[in-house]
């Protein structure tokens, strides 16, 4: 093999970044007939990808991206079929908290704006959402209902795309750093860190998947777009008897629940913890944790006797727009980026679709993100 | 929680046992503010714990040396002023060595320069089939039973495994009135032979040694070398033990038949692995040293870790045995005086080279020990395929290796596609022997690594991190862009 490096190294399509959004887009360029090879720092999946909450919810999705995760939901329920293994994602009714006045308008507000984007979401009393939900305090006074919600065990996303790459003959390169790339007339050259003793990979496309690390993976190819880290904390229960059979969420966002069939119940919501994306998730912030778990606890009493099993933290990214960012990269030809997308594990895999689409030439199936608008744009609060 | 700013302090030492419990006595002299945390209900650790609260020695027995030695140091301890704070957990440890604690009064946190952590070891089990029955139990639980508690683990018992606790606990067991149905022990005469220089300095452990023996010949108890445990199956009120002859690895021979042996407990250890739980949440430098107990915080010989103010003592920093854990407590103890401008460079450096030399002899056998008591890759090539390894999440042999063959390259890989070491024990029970069966497929125990540490060290409820509260006391950041 070593004697025949360039039929060994040519491919129609390098992606760098083996999360949900990498994985999906080489699935569906493999599939579409390509050679492609799927290269990862790490393992894959075990940022964002293989850490987040795993909800599969249209009440905590920016309203313009409702149309692209109702496809994606769609594809998560459907795993089995286009990934061969599933993630264990399971359809129940979500709900969305008011306890207050003020989260009651909010509730209303942001159901109106979502069901404008095709979302099936209702605002129902509390009586109601009891009914739905026994275990909610009793302190509810409104709550938004959406029958497409569900969840998934996201920690075997790596798992299932790892298995449908292999069977349509992506080749899987992990725990191997990238250190740039050459790009020129005749393609592009994906450079390895000297420590993994690999040749360059000779590519007719690149297509950068690299979640928070997409900043730097632009900055290789001379393209500067900032992209914002937030460390979302995560903390997840031991098993406990059932304690409820929706997913809940709060008004403002920031709290999500669900309880797995093993019966842990997972807490999270994007409160933030330390770290950044040198380091990665360093540790939980205190008194974030305090104030995660008061909620938790508060919009369902019975959790409040439940014990911690284990906290942790992901890192996931915002442009500065809040919106994704998938297209060409600006001024540099056969280069894509995929990434960014709010609540990004519900819509990924489509993400990784429609940014195959475009790359094999086909018309997406919905409109992509175009990178360049963000070329300039200052990010809110820097 | 939130609201009290953690409470200043100059070190912290957590657990209790010879090494936290030396060092914090060392460290008070040299004028440092000491915690001492632990969470059993007093001092001594495993191998000098002490009665229970409440109970008395029975008048007429004579107390082990271990036990005088234990009464010795809590005599000290409580003389000593030193602020103790028993049946206390630490849940977790942040970045700044912060400590939070849950003990009877709820949840409190402590803020200190330095940061001692001196948790020992947990045991190592090498899973067979039946090894998560009631009643079968580590050679460290025994122990438990037998010193703290004067109770038998069962009325005939097979003791089995590997290292000195073997001879102890069947010794105990005798001595104490029960019956031992078979001794199994992985090692052979000659590998205990080995030993032997190391114990040029300790004539009394030579002498414990040859009694424990004498006192199993007398009373008749088949001590097969070179055997492991098969499988365990309950029958009837007891169990069937098939004990397998094993190779120089600890691998089953298949070709031999197995002895069979009736009894109603099984204690089985297979050596012990240092607790790292803390320094790996602490992301301090590790390295893997099998013949120390396996992935142990990468410290110097006073046991200052890659982090800042970050120290290891005892046999959680690697196995050299109870006797070599105070000294080596002592030595951090130095360490930290000097490091926060306790102790001059000069007199660190003499009270650091008398502390070597105390430290040398015991350490030197008790490291012997720990090679006997090391993981024997022969036996975890011979765990059956649908055998429970992690048994907080019942993932079996047979999954694991599924998920190698899948492509898991990692420990945390595997956690994730098998659930392995998620339970609320963390990984403590399981994660050496998932490592190496990992590791038999990827290539070496440094390659898959080991899991990362995660809060919560021990589970705590959300009721007791979150306080009493009302709505409006949650600070609810702003609402997620819509």
């Amino acid at each position: 093999m070593s004697g025949n490096t360039h039929s060994s190294t040519a491919f129609d399509a390098v992606v760098i970044g083996g999360g949900v959004m990498g994985c999906s887009t080489a699935l569906h360029l493999a599939q579409g007939g390509m050679r492609v090879a799927l290269v990862d720092r790490g393992p894959l999946c075990r940022e964002a990808s293989g850490v987040n909450a795993g909800t599969l919810t249209l009440h905590m999705t920016r309203a313009a991206l409702v149309p692209y995760a109702m496809r994606a939901w769609k594809m998560w329920m459907d795993a089995e079929k286009w990934l061969g293994t599933g993630v264990l994602a399971t359809h129940v009714p979500g709900l969305t908290l008011a306890f207050t006045e003020a989260e009651c308008e909010l509730v209303e507000l942001r159901a109106k704006a979502r069901r404008e984007y095709g979302a099936p979401i209702e605002v129902i009393s509390p009586a109601r959402a009891r009914e739905i939900e026994p275990g909610v305090h009793p302190g509810l006074m409104k709550a938004g209902y959406c029958d497409i919600d569900g969840f998934a065990s996201a920690y075997l996303t790596g798992r299932a795309f790892r298995h449908a790459l292999t069977i349509a003959g992506v080749e899987v390169i992990e725990n191997t750093p990238v250190a740039g790339i050459d790009s020129g007339d005749a393609g592009h050259l994906i450079r390895f860190d000297g420590l993994t003793n690999r040749p360059p990979l000779q590519a007719a496309r690149v297509v950068l998947a690299g979640g928070v690390w997409i900043e730097n993976m632009l900055a290789w190819l001379g393209v500067q777009i900032p992209i914002k880290v937030l460390v979302n904390q995560l903390i997840i229960t031991e098993r406990v008897r059932p304690v409820m059979r929706t997913v809940l969420s709060v008004a403002n966002g920031l709290l999500s629940l669900k309880q797995f069939a093993n019966g842990t119940v997972l807490i999270g919501g994007g409160w933030q913890g330390e770290g950044d994306r040198e380091r990665g998730g360093i540790e939980a912030r205190p008194q974030n944790l305090v104030g995660n778990m008061r909620l938790a606890a508060y919009a369902l009493p019975a959790l409040s006797e439940a014990r911690i099993a284990r906290i942790w933290l992901g890192l996931e990214a915002e442009t500065a727009d809040a919106m994704p960012i998938i297209g060409d990269v600006p001024g540099v030809p056969g280069a894509y980026v995929v990434g960014s997308a709010h609540s990004g594990y519900t819509s990924g895999p489509f993400m990784g679709r429609i940014m195959a689409q475009y790359i094999l030439g086909q018309q997406p199936e919905m409109p992509l993100f175009d990178p360049a608008r963000l070329l300039g744009m200052p990010m809110p609060g820097a | 929680m939130a609201e009290a700013p953690p409470c200043p302090i100059d070190l912290l030492v957590i657990g209790a046992g010879p090494a936290g419990a030396r060092a914090a006595l060392r460290a008070q002299a040299y004028g440092l503010d000491v915690l001492l945390v632990d969470e059993n209900p007093d001092a001594g650790g495993q191998v000098w714990r002490p009665l229970p609260p409440g109970f008395a020695r029975a008048a007429g027995i004579q107390p082990s040396s271990e036990a005088v030695q234990g009464d010795a140091l809590r005599a000290k301890l409580r003389g000593s002023g030193i602020r103790c704070l028993f049946d206390h957990k630490v849940w977790n440890v942040g970045s700044s060595l912060r400590t939070d604690l849950i003990g009877p009064e709820g949840v409190t946190s402590w803020q200190p320069r330095a940061l001692l952590v001196a948790t020992g070891t947990t045991e190592r089990v090498v899973p067979f089939i039946g090894w998560t029955l009631p009643g079968v139990v580590g050679l460290a639980a025994a122990t438990i039973l037998l010193k703290s508690q004067n109770m038998l683990p069962g009325r005939r018992t097979v003791v089995a495994g590997s290292g000195p606790l073997l001879l102890a606990v069947a010794s105990g067991i005798l001595k104490a009135g029960g019956e031992v149905a078979a001794v199994l022990d992985l090692a052979t005469r000659s590998d205990w032979l080995q030993t032997l220089p190391s114990l040029a300095g300790r004539p009394d452990l030579l002498w414990q040694g040859v009694q424990w023996q004498a006192r199993l010949r007398k009373a008749g108890v088949p001590l097969l070398y070179r055997h492991g445990i098969a499988s365990v199956d309950a029958v009837g009120g007891g169990f069937r033990v098939h004990a397998q002859p094993v190779d120089r690895t600890g691998a089953h021979v298949a070709r031999t038949a197995p002895s069979i042996f009736e009894a109603d407990a099984v204690a089985v250890g297979h050596g012990l692995v240092p607790g790292t739980d803390i320094t790996r949440l602490l992301r301090a430098r590790h390295r893997y040293e099998a013949t120390r107990g396996g992935w142990i915080a990468d410290a110097d010989a006073q046991g200052r870790t890659s982090v800042a103010g970050l120290y290891v003592a005892g046999d959680g920093a690697g196995i050299a045995g109870a006797a070599a854990a105070g000294a080596h407590g002592e030595l951090a103890a130095v360490a930290c005086a000097h490091d926060l401008g306790r102790l001059t460079a000069e007199a660190h450096a003499r009270e650091r080279d008398y502390l070597l030399k105390q430290w040398y002899k015991p350490a030197r056998f008790g490291r012997a020990m720990a090679g006997l008591m090391a993981l024997r890759e022969g036996a975890v090539a011979s765990i059956a395929p649908d055998t429970v390894v992690c048994r907080c999440e019942d993932v079996t042999r047979a999954e694991i290796d599924a998920a190698a063959r899948d492509g898991a390259l990692d420990m945390n890989q595997l956690k994730a596609w098998t659930r392995c070491g998620m339970g609320p024990c963390q990984g403590r029970t399981c994660g050496d022997v998932a490592g190496a069966l990992l590791a038999a497929h990827v290539g070496s125990r440094e390659a898959v690594g080991c899991f990362t540490g995660r809060a919560p060290l021990r589970p705590v409820s959300l009721a007791e991190v979150a306080g009493d509260y009302t709505y409006a006391d949650i600070p609810i950041p702003k609402a997620a862009p819509l």
